[in-house]
């Protein structure tokens, strides 16, 4: 055993997070949402206790409907870094494709992928756990097809920045949904959070999406609201991310990015 | 006179205060062969790059088939495809697949049919089930030409195309090229640091150095303008000037 050796491995190590910022990041960002995450559900549960009926149902139906987003938005990611690390962009870009097909292409494997995850996890929750997620009734197609575009958009968002800033930026095609994941209020209601944070929490298509599915497994309410809302703002939010992409690649072009982006 | 199918005015690309070209003008005429010589760093691929709609220009324009790359990109880059030793392709596919996915990229019909007939020109017959990442780098470049003969294009752009293929491969490379141009009036901008193969290979050559046209003609005018005995020490010539190694 020589210390040195060991040290100049260290070292070699500590030499990567001088210069990077997603992997400073990293080693607060996990940590950071894990508390708030389980922050706002110890509230929840401590605060509204008596009135939270049937956890397993809640907590099982937004986790299946979680993964459904998540899933989503890595079918664009992916499909996105598995030309970046294939170094087949310059393929791309260079033969007569347009960004927009690109961005087609990587939402129908999102589909895709978002369908098998779906079959996956419907049966395993019915074979361990007996539970149902059809129960959510016609609500559930359309709180479906909603998450599946708000994980677009954070995919799109997140391609658009791995783009700019290369593979230093990659950590964010695992990390980036999770950003979004306190404020989508996926196990708890909304009223839990802060006010401020509500305020947040509104511009966010999936937290109307969860608002709603409570709604129909409490039968509090009609989630019509919660999905014209969702609706709407999926609509405007899409319309800018890819907006955004387009300037991107543009960006990346002016600055020679796109050929270097899997250097 | 036969219009020009690329032609490229006062074309400028800046990286922030760094001028990798510095406004050149060339043209390259139906089934001719454009050499593209210049030492490392000279702005060659930074002008492949802008003729491949890869890199935008900061200033002057692209034209090919005379429409303008700026606002034809689909039209143009249909007809246009490019190969170079230091490009890859989808590392888990086949060679076999990595051609099916290309030829849909191009909107090909009977693919079954020019897959088989591009295999056999490159002889590639033996690795064409082979995934892509199994394969030598003589294999890989054979694919990417493969890749770019398959589109039938009307111009190609070959960086350093028999870089790494045997002396045997590069002479039927070279030979198909020709017969490619022959047959169907292909047109080719070519570079490589072979100066054998592009006096052999080029019907013009462009001598870049620091981002610009420091010289024109064919091979020999080249030589004899600069007093030298071949193409070698004329690239030498610029190399050392330009204060770079040659690799």
């Amino acid at each position: 055993m020589k210390l040195h050796r060991i040290m100049a491995l260290v070292v070699r190590h500590l030499y990567l997070y001088r210069r990077s910022l997603p992997r400073i990041m990293e080693i607060f960002y996990w940590p950071f949402l894990d508390l708030v995450i389980w922050g706002f559900i110890t509230l929840y549960l401590a605060r509204y206790q008596s009135q939270v009926p049937g956890f397993v149902t809640f907590f099982l139906g937004a986790l299946i409907l979680w993964d459904m987003l998540f899933r989503s938005q890595q079918g664009i990611t992916i499909s996105f870094l598995e030309e970046l690390w294939a170094r087949n962009l310059m393929n791309l870009f260079a033969s007569p494709m347009k960004p927009g097909e690109f961005l087609i292409a990587t939402m129908i494997m999102s589909v895709m992928k978002v369908t098998v995850v779906s079959i996956v996890m419907t049966g395993c929750a019915l074979l361990f756990y007996s539970y149902n997620i059809l129960i959510i009734g016609v609500w559930l197609m359309p709180f479906v097809l909603n998450l599946v575009v708000t994980g677009w958009i954070i995919g799109v968002f997140t391609t658009s920045l791995i783009m700019r800033f290369g593979q230093e930026a990659e950590v964010l095609a695992w990390s980036m949904v999770f950003l979004f994941q306190p404020i989508s209020c996926v196990f708890y209601p909304m009223e839990v959070l802060p006010t401020w944070l509500q305020m947040i929490a509104w511009a966010n298509p999936a937290a109307h999406i969860f608002e709603g599915m409570r709604a129909v497994l409490g039968e509090s309410a009609s989630p019509v609201g919660d999905l014209v809302w969702a609706v709407c703002l999926n609509g405007v939010l899409l319309v800018m991310v890819v907006a955004w992409f387009y300037r991107t690649v543009a960006y990346c072009k002016d600055q020679g990015l796109l050929v270097r982006v899997g250097e | 006179m036969t219009p020009p199918v690329l032609q490229a005015s006062d074309l400028t690309k800046r990286f922030g205060d760094f001028t990798a070209v510095n406004g050149i003008s060339f043209h390259i005429k139906p089934g001719e062969i454009l050499g593209l010589l210049g030492p490392n760093g000279a702005g060659k691929t930074t002008t492949i790059q802008m003729l491949l709609g890869l890199v935008t220009p900061t200033s002057g324009s692209i034209h090919m088939f005379g429409l303008d790359l700026s606002t034809h990109r689909e039209e143009i880059l249909q007809q246009v495809n490019f190969s170079s030793t230091y490009l890859s392709m989808p590392q888990s596919l086949t060679v076999e697949e990595n051609l099916w996915v290309v030829g849909r990229l191009y909107g090909m019909s009977d693919m079954a049919r020019r897959v088989d007939a591009i295999v056999k020109k490159l002889e590639m017959e033996e690795f064409r089930g082979k995934i892509t990442r199994k394969l030598s780098s003589g294999q890989m470049t054979r694919l990417t030409l493969a890749k770019a003969f398959l589109t039938e294009p009307q111009i190609l752009f070959l960086d350093e195309p028999t870089a790494s293929l045997d002396p045997d491969v590069a002479f039927k490379v070279r030979s198909l090229l020709k017969e490619a141009r022959r047959s169907s009036g292909l047109s080719i901008l070519y570079t490589s640091h072979n100066m054998r193969e592009m006096e052999e290979m080029s019907d013009r050559i462009i001598f870049l150095q620091r981002g610009r046209i420091v010289a024109t003609g064919t091979a020999q005018e080249i030589i004899d303008r600069f007093g030298k005995t071949d193409l070698e020490e004329v690239f030498l010539k610029f190399a050392q000037e330009q204060g770079h190694s040659v690799s």
